[in-house]
């Protein structure tokens, strides 16, 4: 577990030790490997001097915090109402067809995780999603077969 | 159609001073009391919904005893509807960040944090870079007030005051208890100011133009402009900067396809008006406030459809912590789909008005508070659309 270790000692360093410094680590990890396991969250305890428990509770509160492990890219379609009446079904049908997921899953080769999620503030451009955190709004099936197609043919 | 159209305001999104941060160093020159009474005379409410009196919050800070205070910017903008904070940030942010240290002066305070939601996370690294030529420019100014962003995780409830504070904190976002207010025991439990993006802006329009061109705005209990996120059934989606108090019946008019059923105003913790009600509507404090979103549904849209997808959002977002809130939020939404199949009553609407109710009187925060917003204001309007 030493790669862990580095990565939540270098952070650590980043950002400091007191409990203010939790959720930017945590975002840290995140952005690192896209989930925070149990070791990562005993390991940020024992720098910042917390129950294991405290650290659980805080990621857990957090929908971008995962605590589950998610594909390197993670699709998060908004689901709001406004979205939803400009055609969000289509958009999340052809993401399915197109990664034979459905919604929650990740893909087997563990690059993409298609998940729903509140609003996202593009309401004037629905129907909109984020790909980890790039937004993409006005979307047509169309549109979104061509955006993830490319990040198919991403590293 | 119409000869009478809504005015529009360009003072939010209005260009910059001439000079860098002009209006900054302008009002640093000025006494804190001066200030203040341009605040006060100005009638500013805080734009992030509740309309709170500016100028009442800062003096209440203001007179905080305590080595550090604090002043933050909420751009948690989660609110169903609304995307106004995010405009603003990436086409202002001098305005924000001018605002911020305007209040850092008068309240005395130590630092600025700005809040911003995860979802934003993209606006970051921009953001970055006009703070940096901000404290370039407050060095110059001789003025030390610096300003971090922290960015929040994917929860609608840090929105609120105080669960913000706890999550800057590094805990769960759960609300606290009020009293005690922010004003004395806030972020680090110490005084604190707390404003939406816009409210700042608006502190800086009214440095910048005087209190008494900004009355000229909006009606008496609702002064000055306001950004509103248009969304839903509208040929012209977008972002509007409009007069206070309109009445919706205009707004419709200039906004709607000719054919809207219902404006949901102030998204999905406000309240739903429908047509038969859009003439006798007020959009300010003084009618249905909000901040800022303008959802509008025509008469090919399913209320119960509308309504189901607001509850289903406050189930998700609720925090946990209490249980009119927790239990409440899941109820309301398995009640109205029991309706709907028919496994209950009609009547049984009936008793989850006043279950919202409760919660109303119960819940520990805002967001229980406001479910029954949206609720009884859909229920008790688009009855019909529940049962059948």
């Amino acid at each position: 577990m030493i790669a862990t270790e580095n990565l939540i000692r270098d952070l650590v360093d980043r950002h400091g030790r007191e409990r203010t410094a939790l959720i930017p680590i945590l975002q840290g990890v995140v952005e690192m490997k896209n989930y925070i396991s149990d070791t990562d969250m005993t390991e940020i305890a024992k720098e910042l001097d917390l129950s294991a428990a405290q650290v659980y509770g805080t990621a857990t509160f957090y929908s971008f915090l995962s605590t589950q492990p998610l594909g390197k890219y993670v699709i998060r379609i908004c689901k709001t109402i406004t979205c939803d009446m400009h055609g969000k079904k289509q958009i999340i049908q052809t993401i399915e067809d197109m990664l034979k997921i459905k919604i929650g899953e990740t893909t087997t080769n563990k690059k993409f995780t298609l998940l729903e999620t509140n609003c996202l503030g593009w309401c004037h451009e629905g129907p909109a999603m984020l790909i980890n955190e790039k937004p993409f709004s006005g979307l047509t099936p169309e549109r979104v077969h061509d955006i993830i197609s490319e990040y198919i043919n991403k590293p | 159609m119409s000869e009478s159209k809504l005015k529009r305001v360009d003072l939010i999104f209005g260009e910059y001073s001439s000079a860098k941060y002009k209006v900054l160093a302008d009002t640093l020159k000025r006494s804190n009391e001066e200030i203040l009474e341009d605040l006060m005379e100005s009638g500013l409410k805080g734009r992030g919904g509740a309309g709170f009196p500016t100028a009442m919050k800062w003096k209440l800070a203001a007179e905080a005893q305590a080595k550090q205070k604090f002043v933050i910017c909420n751009a948690d903008e989660g609110e169903p509807g609304t995307f106004k904070d995010r405009e603003i940030l990436s086409r202002v942010p001098r305005k924000v960040f001018s605002g911020m240290a305007i209040c850092g002066k008068v309240i005395g305070a130590t630092r600025g944090y700005i809040y911003l939601r995860g979802e934003y996370q993209f606006l970051l690294a921009d953001l970055e870079r006009e703070l940096d030529q901000y404290h370039e420019n407050i060095r110059i100014l001789g003025f030390d007030f610096p300003i971090e962003i922290k960015l929040g995780s994917g929860a609608y409830i840090c929105g609120e005051e105080s669960a913000l504070f706890e999550s800057m904190e590094g805990n769960r976002g759960e609300p606290r208890n009020k009293p005690p207010y922010p004003t004395t025991n806030g972020y680090m439990n110490q005084p604190t100011v707390i404003n939406n993006v816009e409210t700042f802006v608006n502190v800086v329009m009214i440095m910048r133009l005087g209190p008494i061109q900004f009355k000229l705005l909006g009606t008496t209990d609702s002064r000055g402009s306001k950004v509103f996120s248009v969304s839903g059934d509208t040929p012209i989606p977008g972002i509007y900067e409009l007069e206070l108090g309109m009445p919706l019946d205009k707004f419709v008019e200039e906004f709607g396809d000719g054919d809207t059923k219902a404006v949901q105003v102030g998204g999905a913790s406000g309240f739903c008006v429908p047509r038969k009600k859009f003439k006798e509507t007020v959009i300010g404090f003084e009618g249905v406030p909000t901040g800022g979103s303008m959802m509008l549904f025509n008469s090919s849209r399913s209320m119960y459809n509308v309504l189901h997808n607001y509850l289903e959002f406050f189930e998700e977002e609720s925090c946990g912590q209490c249980t009119p809130c927790r239990v409440g939020c899941q109820q309301l939404r398995k009640g109205i789909v029991a309706v709907k199949k028919g496994n209950k009553k009609a009547q049984y609407l009936d008793q989850l008005m006043k279950l919202s109710e409760s919660m109303k009187i119960t819940a520990k925060c805002g967001l229980g508070q406001s479910v029954a917003n949206s609720f009884s204001s859909i229920v008790y309007n688009f009855k019909e659309e529940m049962i059948y």
